[in-house]
């Protein structure tokens, strides 16, 4: 995380950086979509809880930083 | 180390510095509940936060909101006197359960939660103090 006001050791500003979007599928469906600011920590550590759950759910997390890098992954319920 | 939420409004004014910090809370959180679309949240104690009370380092806090709030849609986190106080807003559909667990970083903070059902809203405060700051990267 980068707030985008913390200077380099040259005196420079950090260029924001931040994940900003998070969203959790269940089987496909999206159950919870959150937008982020850069007061998030680094590395940040989301839990969220859903409702039922079975064995062999599929679990979808994705990602966007404000950089628009994007990432996945997907884990099922064992 | 500066800190006040609604909770903690009285013992802070106390203090003798309260009223102008007193002051500043209110009108900040109008302002911030507008953003929001909440311009009149109800303080509620079906919203739930646990974080510590006094947080070793600022770089890392720990918070875990939970509403108890029938219908809630929405959870949305606020820290105040930070540069940006909307942490987060996470937006629950079917299937999923009012919670959210995520750290955050921070220098001088208490946290605020805020939840949405049905078009109302409902907050709850916390403080929390931090020893070591968490802005300096």
């Amino acid at each position: 995380m980068e707030t985008g006001q913390r200077k380099d050791p040259d005196g420079k500003l950090v260029p924001l950086h931040f994940i900003q979007n998070v969203t959790l599928k269940v089987n496909g469906k999206t159950v919870v979509e959150s937008q982020i600011s850069q007061g998030i920590s680094r590395n940040p550590v989301f839990t969220f809880r859903i409702k039922g759950g079975a064995k062999g759910d599929r679990i979808e997390v994705s990602w966007i930083d404000n950089h628009g890098e994007t990432n996945q992954t997907e884990t099922a319920v064992a | 180390m500066a800190v006040l939420a609604a909770i903690a409004l009285k013992a802070v004014r106390g203090a003798g510095r309260g009223v102008e910090q007193g002051r500043l809370w209110r009108e900040n959180r109008g302002r911030r509940a507008e953003i929001l679309g909440a311009s009149n949240p109800v303080a509620s104690r079906d919203v739930v936060i646990e974080a510590p009370q006094i947080a070793e380092n600022g770089a890392v806090v720990p918070i875990e909101i939970t509403s108890n709030v029938p219908g809630t849609t929405s959870i949305a986190v606020l820290i105040d006197k930070n540069p940006f106080p909307l942490v987060g807003k996470f937006d629950f559909m079917e299937g999923a359960l009012p919670f959210v667990k995520l750290t955050r970083s921070w220098a001088r903070p208490p946290s605020a939660g805020r939840r949405r059902s049905a078009r109302k809203h409902y907050v709850a405060t916390q403080e929390i103090k931090v020893t070591i700051g968490g802005c300096g990267g």
